[in-house]
């Protein structure tokens, strides 16, 4: 049974990615998780320098999702490096790097960075959270800013480059093709979907940062669908997520296009979840009789609705 | 807090309640078959409880654990959480029947550290704070370590387990909203007028967990009166194990500096000073 996939020049040994801000540095789970199983751990989002956040409350519970507006609290690239990484190598982790940047130069500055880094594995731009002002989704909410951004890192890594993008804009298919042009190596999809929730007793936003990005299984039915037009317009390897929580919603993003997935939410209600998941892929491709799990990738059948459609 | 507390493996166990004692309208203890977690769990630590089935509510609740519950033999068999209706998910843990199944993560975060003789350890609770205390003063029993425990609540019927603390030879003092039990007012009027009659050369640490307004108003006394405070706090969590950075409060590092610190993995204890209470959300 092979589940394994490349990502640029990068083999991943399964398709099960740990989300970006759902899994820390990734070291917080490293005694109750075997990391090396893991097809790669996207840890949380890193600026050249630390940051502290906004205040809290920075997480609000909603139907089937949550909201959250950490603003993207992290240590720096340098300490990133220092206190985290030996210990992820050690683990033997693929370790896929969230870079954030308010600026163009600062996301160059921290690809260059992590390029000379031993044990990082792949570069994932986070030009989609939907939590900071400046910087950041400024530059994934515009066609020109997203290829800007691509081809800046793309031009002082070696590292494969993934654009993680926005699900806040109408047309994400056109995102996908833009980072294409500029040479990513593949993109993911979907960051949180700009959100609010209100206490009508006390009329004030759940959130201290008044709005937040929501997750969770509440965003499945739309990520699939962005997935979905994404694999219509790219041949680039598409990580998929939003609300993955089961082995079928693992599959369901698969066939719609993803040749890889990332998990967040649902690691937080069960840590375990990874070994559950791979274990079901593993049934799913015995049952199916399927011997390499790339072959499910984009294998969605619309002809028969297709038809009947036009015959009604 | 430069160093994480390095914690015993977390496990997840699928648990059956063993029993559920409504203790009022509001509040129950809920007794959990919990072998595993009951056996590693230090005083002030939690648990991360999924409280349904499904996808709502979505995440797990943190619970102090209230007790250990022993088997006949003495061996650890689970754990009790103390719980307060407030939400839906403590709905649901004051509803939940003997026999149903939860999941229950722990045990997780930093745990109090008690004191030895001859110090005195003093615990002050608000409300639902009670709840990480008794596992404190099993600790402390078993250490000889003279204790006090002051509680308040807002009326005598809101008062729980005083006789349990009694039986482990802790010195209780009441304090209650409506002067129905105890003494009339805030708790913190009572332990003030206590910290001024203890002379200074007698040691003495101050433990704390309840509403935000008392555990700083403890802090403040505790400043004043040149003891040592350890705060337990009780923030929303997303995860319980510092995946997600939800639950931070503002605490200063050891150069005084503040910065967001979980409360999952850096607490839910710490030292009171260190904690910036002018931005501790009130709850
Ligand atoms: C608490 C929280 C923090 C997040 N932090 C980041 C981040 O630092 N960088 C990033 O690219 N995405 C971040 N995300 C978005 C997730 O990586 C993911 O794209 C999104 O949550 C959808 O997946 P899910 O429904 O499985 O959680 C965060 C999400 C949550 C819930």
């Amino acid at each position: 049974m092979d589940l394994s996939l490349n990502i640029g020049s990068l083999r991943l040994k399964n398709p099960l990615i740990a989300a970006s801000g759902c899994f820390g540095y990734g070291v917080e789970y490293a005694d109750i998780v075997d990391l090396s199983t893991l097809g790669g751990v996207a840890v949380k989002g890193l600026f050249l320098s630390e940051r502290e956040g906004h205040p809290p409350p920075r997480i609000v519970e909603t139907p089937s999702g949550m909201l959250n507006a950490i603003g993207l609290q992290g240590i720096g690239v340098h300490r990133f490096i220092r206190e985290k990484l030996p210990e992820l190598r050690e683990r033997r982790a693929v370790v896929i790097v969230n870079i954030c940047g308010t600026t163009l130069d600062e996301y160059v500055e921290v690809a260059r960075i992590l390029s000379d880094a031993a044990g990082v594995a792949a570069l994932e731009l986070n030009i989609s959270c939907p939590n900071i002002k400046e910087g950041g989704i400024t530059f994934g909410c515009s066609l020109t800013g997203t290829h800007a951004v691509v081809s800046a890192v793309r031009k002082v890594t070696r590292l494969p480059v993934i654009p993680k993008l926005t699900p806040n804009v109408t047309d994400v298919a056109s995102f996908a093709r833009a980072a294409e042009e500029a040479g990513a190596d593949a993109v993911s999809l979907v960051n949180t979907f700009l959100a609010m929730a209100i206490d009508v007793r006390t009329r004030r936003p759940r959130l201290s940062n008044i709005v937040g990005g929501l997750s969770g299984p509440a965003i499945r039915p739309i990520a699939v669908r962005m997935v979905y037009e994404c694999r219509n317009t790219v041949k680039l390897p598409i990580i998929g997520m939003g609300g993955i929580a089961t082995v079928d919603d693992v599959l369901e993003f698969m066939i719609a296009g993803a040749n890889a997935v990332q998990v967040g939410t649902a690691n937080f209600v069960d840590p375990f979840i990874w070994s559950r998941l791979l274990d079901g892929l593993r049934r799913y491709m015995r049952d199916e009789k399927i011997a390499r799990l790339q072959d499910l990738v984009g294998t969605v059948d619309t002809t028969a609705r297709e038809q009947a459609w036009i015959s009604s | 807090m430069a160093q994480v507390y390095t914690r015993d493996m977390p496990v997840d166990i699928d648990a059956t309640v063993m029993g559920n004692r409504r203790l009022s309208a509001d509040y129950n203890v809920l007794a959990i078959d919990a072998p595993e977690i009951a056996s590693r769990a230090r005083p002030g630590q939690f648990v991360m409880m999924k409280t349904s089935r499904g996808l709502d509510p979505l995440l797990r609740r943190p619970f102090s654990i209230f007790e250990i519950l022993r088997d006949d033999g003495g061996a650890p068999r689970g754990v009790s959480l103390l719980n307060k209706r407030v939400g839906g998910g403590t709905s649901l843990l004051y509803q939940a029947e003997s026999g149903a199944r939860l999941a229950c993560l722990g045990p997780l975060g930093r745990p109090f550290e008690p004191v030895d003789p001859p110090a005195e350890a003093w615990m002050v609770a608000g409300g639902v704070g009670l709840a990480p205390f008794l596992t404190l003063a099993e600790a402390l029993h078993a250490r000889a370590t003279p204790t006090m425990l002051f509680y308040g609540a807002r009326h005598a019927g809101e008062l729980y387990c005083v006789d349990r603390f009694e039986t482990l030879g802790v010195r209780v003092v009441l304090a209650t909203e409506d002067g129905s039990r105890g003494a009339h007012g805030r708790v913190t009027a009572p332990l003030e007028s206590a910290l001024s009659r203890r002379p200074l050369g007698e040691p003495l640490k101050l433990y704390v967990c309840g509403p935000t307004a008392m555990m700083r108003a403890c802090a403040a006394l505790a400043a004043s009166h040149g003891r040592a405070c350890d705060v337990s706090l009780e923030q929303v969590m997303g995860c319980g194990l510092g995946g997600c950075y939800s639950c931070v409060v503002l605490a200063r590092d050891d150069s005084g500096r503040p910065h967001h610190t979980r409360t999952c993995i850096d607490g839910p204890v710490f030292e009171a000073s260190r904690i910036v209470w002018d931005a501790v959300d009130a709850h």
